[in-house]
């Protein structure tokens, strides 16, 4: 395999595809000092105008991903581009929050945007002042413009870094565990934040560690495992592979199954009440109608769509590390 | 691409980006003006003009009757630069900290002054300099200078410019402003004319406070040298100038070394210690005499060097290697930091 290393941040290819891929790497790969090999030839496609969500447990390597693309940290190996530009000319039009919110903690909310602002050269000085009240009313964080970051709880803390990340006219937001800390309403409210964003047609790259965040709010995932890629793809099709199944709860497992099994469905497992079965390419109410014609007492049944989880326990062998 | 072999399935999406997810009826299809309900986004009007090409079937609501974003005066490089000075200098000129050392540093000859009107009037035994200043006003400024230019002055500098990689990275802000991007040549020189500005910030405030002290504790006219040459008011002011000007770039020569000690590492007060310990194991480095080979080329050698200009004529060598040591250790200083700065992998 050949590994084409580039100075950090120069695109690949004589003339990047200009508009298919808001963020592409090749064989991107970081080994920290120590050895410690956080991402591993890593390619990623992320689609223009996709909700991605970055899914990995913690310590996979999505947050050095993360730097890598907003060049903080240099790639030992592999190449990316982010919007097809070089990083100087795309990162004005990306925002980002990496790793949490950092802010300065003797200024005010607005005065901390102010700062960040003033780092983009591209920003306008003209309009900063509107852009600055544009994004913390965007939050909700208006009412808390003028009080310091200090005092400021750790939902308004993780609002303020999404709002320093929509100072401008952003084509790629890209959030890094955005969530993380929040309570079930604040979590709530940027969720909602990131659908309104994606509407507006901005590529929103999301990494989590929560499965079920990811399924709840992306158009598109990729899973990673110790540094490396283990799938990615729409959410219908990471989960494609893997068969729906039919779950039969029943007094009658025993009969039950045997029906399950004539009808020609693959892996029926019986169990003391309920019986599951592979639905192939059968329809839930074929079955239901067999199981009745066959005297089974049918008390419930239900098709289980596979989760994100399945998938990685699918792929992985082991479970989705779900510690905090 | 090779998104397909080893270990990623068959998977990679073929679906165009703005294709709705297959089978998902429920998720949200990624385009289209569509809004959540309640939430008017209040950016929308820079947004959809900055997005045009966006693709069919995205017309915004308002179309083009929304005005088109006046472009200000396009942001030039310069402009920009300018822009992140003014914000690092309202930071640092802002911040109760700073504003205390400077404080500090202009009551420092305020004391001076007044023990040397209380005390020094007396017998001559503290020596010449005393006399000096006793007899007129503009020499407090000097024997101020010789008084904070070793250690308190070096302190002042080194907090400020010692914290302004490494204090911006230990809290976690250097990485929010170099996404933003401030990139990292341009934030480096930001920060090293900041601290500059700083370092004559201290000198000036020094001599401001040394020379109104002086003029109302002691008789204004014309100022005996130390070689008992006498000049005239005006031209000992100019001198004073002279000697901020040389003192300045000689605290800036060490807020060069503190910024590149900072860039080294993510705890600021390692940076600031690091370089107070490298100004005060210099002084030690001067009191040995078998080292008289090494001393010129100490930066602190060169502080006390603003005497020059107490001499009959400008004694202009001294002042003159003075500053080109003190230009040897800003480019050398400089470089180092620009070298590891700018291939520095920002994990904070
Ligand atoms: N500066 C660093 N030096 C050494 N190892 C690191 C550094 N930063 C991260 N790592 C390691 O790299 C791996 C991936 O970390 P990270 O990208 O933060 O994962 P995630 O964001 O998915 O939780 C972890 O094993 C972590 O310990
Ligand atoms: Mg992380």
């Amino acid at each position: 395999m050949t590994v084409v290393t580039q100075e950090a941040g120069a695109p690949f290819g004589a003339a990047p595809p200009s508009g298919d891929a808001a963020i592409r790497t090749r064989g991107l790969t970081k080994r920290f000092r120590g050895g410690q090999v956080a991402v591993d030839t890593l390619d990623l496609s992320v689609p223009r105008g996709s909700v991605f969500g970055f899914l990995g447990p913690n310590g996979s390597g999505k947050t050095t991903t993360i730097r890598m693309l907003l060049g903080l940290v240099t790639p030992t190996a592999g190449d990316y581009s982010v919007l097809g530009l070089p990083q100087a000319r795309a990162l004005p039009k990306v925002g980002a929050v990496v790793e949490g919110p950092a802010f300065y903690p003797y200024l005010s909310g607005s005065a901390n945007l102010a700062r960040f602002d003033a780092a983009d050269p591209t920003a306008p000085r003209g309009t900063a002042a509107r852009r600055v009240a544009d994004a913390l009313d965007r939050v909700g964080l208006s009412a808390a413009a003028g009080k310091r970051y200090r005092n400021y709880s750790l939902g308004m803390r993780q609002r303020l870094a999404i709002a320093a990340a929509l100072l401008g006219p952003r084509e790629l937001l890209v959030l890094d565990e955005p969530t993380n800390g929040l309570d079930p309403q604040g979590t709530r409210e940027v969720r909602a934040l990131v659908k309104e964003i994606a509407a507006e047609g901005t590529t929103v790259f999301v990494s989590s560690h929560l499965l079920a965040e990811v399924e709840q709010m992306c158009t598109h995932a990729a899973i990673m495992r110790t540094g490396r890629l283990v799938a990615q793809g729409t959410i219908a099709s990471l989960s494609a592979g893997l068969a729906a199944r039919i779950r039969v709860e029943t007094p009658d497992a025993a009969g039950a199954a045997r029906v399950l099994a004539g009808l020609g469905l693959p892996d029926v497992r019986a169990g003391e009440r309920e019986v599951t079965a592979e639905l192939g390419g059968h329809a839930p109410e074929e079955v239901n109608a067999a199981l009745v014609g066959e005297g089974v007492a049918v008390r419930g049944l239900a098709v289980v769509r596979p989760s994100l989880e399945d998938v990685f326990v699918g792929l992985t062998g082991e479970g989705f590390d779900v510690d905090g | 691409m090779s998104t397909g072999d080893g270990t990623t399935p068959a998977r990679t999406s073929g679906a165009p980006a703005s294709g709705p997810a297959q089978g998902e009826g429920a998720r949200t299809a990624t385009l289209g003006p569509r809004r959540t309900p309640g939430l008017v986004p209040v950016t929308e009007t820079m947004r959809t003009a900055e997005r045009r090409p966006a693709g069919p079937g995205n017309e915004p609501a308002n179309g083009p009757a929304e005005r088109a974003v006046p472009e200000p005066a396009r942001t030039t490089a310069v402009g920009a630069f300018l822009r992140l000075l003014g914000s690092e200098l309202g930071l640092t000129f802002r911040r109760p900290r700073n504003l205390v050392m400077l404080a500090v540093l202009a009551v420092v000859p305020v004391i001076v002054g007044v023990a040397l009107r209380l005390f020094g009037s007396g017998d001559g035994e503290m020596g010449g300099i005393v006399q000096n200043v006793v007899g007129n006003s503009l020499m407090l400024t000097f024997v101020s200078f010789s008084f904070l230019v070793l250690l308190l002055m070096p302190v002042a500098v080194s907090v400020v410019a010692g914290d302004s990689i490494a204090g911006e990275a230990g809290s976690g802000t250097l990485r929010y402003l170099l996404a933003a991007p401030a990139g990292r040549t341009r934030l480096l020189a930001v920060k090293y004319l900041n601290a500059a500005l700083y370092s004559y910030a201290v000198t000036a405030v020094v001599a401001l406070s040394a020379l109104a002290t002086g003029l109302i504790l002691f008789p204004a006219g014309d100022v005996t040298l130390l070689s008992g040459t006498t000049i005239s008011l005006g031209e000992g002011l100019l001198r004073i100038a002279v000697a901020v000007g040389y003192v300045g770039a000689a605290m800036a020569a060490l807020a060069a070394v503190a910024l590149t000690l900072s860039v080294f590492t993510e705890v600021a007060i390692g940076a600031i210690a690091g370089t107070m310990v490298l100004v005060i194991v210099c002084q030690v480095l001067r009191a040995i005499p078998e080292l008289s080979a090494i001393t010129p080329y100490l930066l602190p050698t060169r502080f006390m060097d603003f005497d020059a200009v107490l001499r009959s004529p400008i004694d202009t060598a001294a002042l003159r290697d003075g500053l080109l040591t003190f230009g040897a250790y800003i480019v050398l200083s400089g470089s180092i930091a620009w070298a590891r700065f700018s291939g520095k992998d920002i994990t904070s």
